[in-house]
């Protein structure tokens, strides 16, 4: 049996997606920019992806960027924000547990000069509001919060840290821009920008069954920001280069569908998150990370190294991820699951679980007896 | 400078004797594996050089880098040819070579002549001053300088007249294919792509076995080290690597025996199972990448307790070699930034905390009787599972 459990690291590109991809490919194959017939049908294309995105965000189309990805998006969010604000100030606060592509560009910055505060989260990841509102200050330019953890699938309580920016930029006359990583949480939950108050918001194509290299960044419009990149000024100015077609409209079409089958989604997944869950904590030894996401479960297996126990579950054709297949590159131990407090000898003894709606109730239970079958001999052989 | 010709120098095959022919044989195959992707090449051989030919475009860049990685050749001559032998034509070629090698730049020259038939009308000498005579005249900033000039222009007059002023450095060495087959125990790590390249240099065909213990291990451990391979068969010629399943054995050890002997009750293991394959597959020694003290299992008496199991040689060319002198080689001949990517091997991952660092054989011994009843069973599906890929240059 083959299972992939690793969605949160990347998703398989459905066929809905591929083929308006091919359509993209094979016919329309114009630059959006060229004023001929083929143009005008690539732009057509780009066009119709932003409304597939905009209407699912309740957002104006003008207020989406196409950029190559949720890396790409935090940077052009971060640092493009920082640098058209730097007269407000040079203040920015984030959290410990947000991903490599938006704590990298903040040390960035800080380089640059700004001043960084990483405000705490709580044994569950969540961030404190009340010790948050004490960390604004007249400097302060941007929070950049995430939608939802990538390891453990903590949802953080974005409409709280909206609230608290907006009463806080009333009292003071301050100006302080909201970031929202929501790569995890797009296409996976309703989330409405304009409506919670968040100034620019992050997403990704591949984690919802587009393509990789698709990624797109929401920005209000009243939201002063400069571009990263520079060029002959697609997408208003904000992101040149010769838009890439194929993945845009893969990412929009990808988009469309994710929300059109939201609710049956979630509880498709949920299912399936439960049953693993509950499966894996009747072995002895085991320790649910998990938060309320309903696509991620992070398990700690005492004894175990989880690089071991990865391969020795992928030889059973189970795909997972040891703490998130973005830090494996490079396997520190996990900021996160540090951050959370998870005791020493269980932070090399994590692997994360992460869902679609094509995995089934059989795939967990297939998991759960692998699991089973494997701890008690690979914890014969642990490392004494 | 648009070369159409090479010539081709080598040190100690001139030497062998009635061996010598075989030896130029073997070196002009190694140079044509080496550089028949790269466009049509004639190649042939006269008094104790190689001439190689270009007979359609190529990149010279491409050429002279992978001419630098035949073991056998030392020197490297970019040539031009003048089939014209009359002094001359040999004027003419010498004032036109300089020209568009070096332009009228300053510099210092010295004229090399060299007659292979001694019945040619001028002397070497007479040639030399001649010859120098005219350059100086045609090119108003060049200066000789007998003694230490900067170009040595070199004309060697035989059936056709050679030109030339540069030698490029080849890798030394004896050409592959000359001094029979080794059996390399290739792990991960820096050292033993270093010792394979180094055995090779010395006309060794190389085989290579790896101990893969997977699920502990991961299948990028094993493109790690197909990769590490693949590119010391860009030196050796393609390398046939035999990929043992030591998982079982490992794990048999794990359970049965001291864990601060692990290693070395484990390396003895891996010898004894590189010997069989290596014999099965007529080599006559193997290779490994030990250095005197480098780990625990590297002690002398460590090595003391794990050659013991050998009956065939075991070539061990980093054994004298500090780190940072096995580092340098390893960057020289590209495998560094391989060898360095951060996936444990199946040495690294049953480690016990404290090894022995002076094991005693005969402890080692009675620790290993522990195994008797499946160690034979286990050995024999290890060698039978062996997985073999050959590893070549694309």
């Amino acid at each position: 049996m083959e299972v992939y459990f690793d969605n949160a690291a990347t998703t398989k590109i459905i066929p809905e997606v591929r083929d308006i991809m091919l359509e993209t490919i094979d016919e329309e194959y114009g630059n959006p920019s060229s004023m001929h017939i083929k143009g005008v049908g690539a732009e057509r294309y780009v066009k119709n992806a932003k409304d597939q995105i905009s209407k699912q965000l309740k957002c104006d189309s003008k207020e989406i960027t196409f950029t190559s990805g949720g890396t790409e998006s935090n940077n052009l969010a971060l640092i493009g924000m920082a640098r058209a604000n730097c007269r407000a100030g040079k203040h920015i606060i984030t959290t410990p547990i947000e991903h490599a592509s938006v704590y990298n560009p903040i040390l960035f910055l800080q380089d640059e000069g700004y001043d960084i505060t990483f405000t705490p989260v709580n044994e569950k990841g969540i961030v404190d509001i009340e010790q948050l509102k004490k960390q604004f200050t007249n400097e302060t330019i941007i929070v950049s919060v995430m939608a939802v953890n990538n390891e453990i699938g903590a949802i953080e309580p974005i409409q709280e840290v909206a609230d608290a920016i907006k009463e806080y930029n009333k009292e003071n006359g301050t100006n302080i821009l909201f970031h929202v990583d929501a790569v995890q949480a797009f296409g996976k939950c309703v989330i409405y920008p304009k409506r919670i108050g968040i100034d620019a918001m992050s997403m990704s194509g591949h984690k919802i069954h587009g393509p990789k290299g698709s990624g797109a960044l929401f920005v209000d419009s009243k939201v002063k920001i400069k571009p990263i990149i520079y060029g002959g000024g697609q997408e208003k100015g904000l992101r040149s280069g010769t838009e890439n077609t194929a993945a845009i409209a893969g990412m929009g079409k990808a988009c469309e569908i994710m929300y059109k089958r939201l609710d049956d989604n979630i509880a498709s997944m949920q299912k399936v998150k439960e049953r693993l869950i509950n499966g894996a904590l009747e072995i002895e030894g085991v320790t649910d990370n998990s938060g309320e996401a309903p696509h991620i479960a992070s398990l700690s297996f005492e004894g175990v190294r989880s690089e071991v126990l990865l391969h020795a579950l992928e030889d059973k054709g189970i795909c997972v991820s040891a703490g998130s297949a973005c830090s494996s590159n490079h396997p520190a131990i996990s900021g996160v699951l540090k951050s959370i407090g998870l005791k020493k000898e269980l932070l090399e003894s994590t692997l994360r679980f992460s869902f679609c709606e094509y995995n089934t109730i059989e795939e967990a239970d297939y998991v759960v007896e692998a699991l089973k079958e494997l701890l008690p001999m690979l914890r014969k052989y642990t490392r004494r | 400078m648009n070369y159409k010709a090479f010539m081709i120098k080598y040190a100690e095959i001139g030497t062998k004797g009635k061996n010598r022919y075989k030896f130029e044989d073997v070196l002009i195959s190694r140079i044509k594996e080496h550089i028949e992707p790269y466009g049509e090449f004639a190649i042939r051989k006269d008094y104790g050089r190689i001439y190689l030919e270009t007979k359609s475009d190529y990149d010279y860049d491409d050429v002279i880098n992978e001419l630098k990685k035949v073991f056998g050749i030392i020197g490297i001559c970019p040539i031009v040819v003048e089939e014209n032998t009359d002094f001359e034509a040999i004027k003419a070629k010498s004032i036109e070579y300089m020209g568009q090698r070096y332009g009228n730049q300053s510099l210092s020259f010295k004229v090399y002549a060299r007659r292979s038939d001694k019945s040619y009308p001028m002397q070497s000498m007479e040639i030399n001053s001649e010859i120098g005579h005219y350059l100086l005249e045609e090119y108003s900033n060049y200066r000789v300088d007998v003694h230490t000039p900067e170009v040595l222009l070199t004309i060697e007059i035989r059936d056709n007249v050679y030109i030339y002023s540069e030698i490029i450095r080849g890798a030394g060495g004896l050409p592959v294919g000359t001094n029979g087959k080794a059996m390399l125990l290739l792990s991960g790590g820096i050292d033993s792509p270093v010792a394979g390249y180094m055995i090779s240099k010395r006309g060794v065909e190389l085989e290579a076995v790896y101990f893969n213990a997977p699920p502990y291990t991961s299948e990028r451990a094993k493109q790690k080290v197909i990769d590490l391979a693949r590119i010391v068969s860009g030196y050796s010629g393609k390398i046939k690597l035999h990929i043992v399943n030591f998982t079982d054995i490992q794990l048999a050890i794990y359970e049965k025996c001291p864990h601060d002997e692990l290693t070395i009750i484990m390396r003895r293991y891996m010898m004894k199972i590189a010997q069989h394959l290596a014999k099965e597959n007529d080599c006559q020694a193997l290779i490994t990448g030990e250095s005197i003290g480098q780990v625990a299992s590297q002690t002398m008496q460590s090595l003391y307790c794990t050659n013991e199991v050998c009956d065939m040689p075991v070539f061990r060319p980093c054994i004298g070699m500090d780190k940072q002198d096995i580092i340098d080689i390893s960057e020289k001949i590209d495998t560094y930034e391989t060898s360095i990517l951060p996936y444990e091997d199946c040495c690294t991952i049953f480690v016990a905390k404290h090894p022995v660092t002076k094991p005693r054989l005969d402890i080692i011994k009675r620790s290993e009787e522990k195994l008797t009843d499946v160690i034979d069973e286990l050995m024999k599906t290890a060698i039978d599972t062996v997985e073999v890929v050959i590893a070549q240059k694309e």
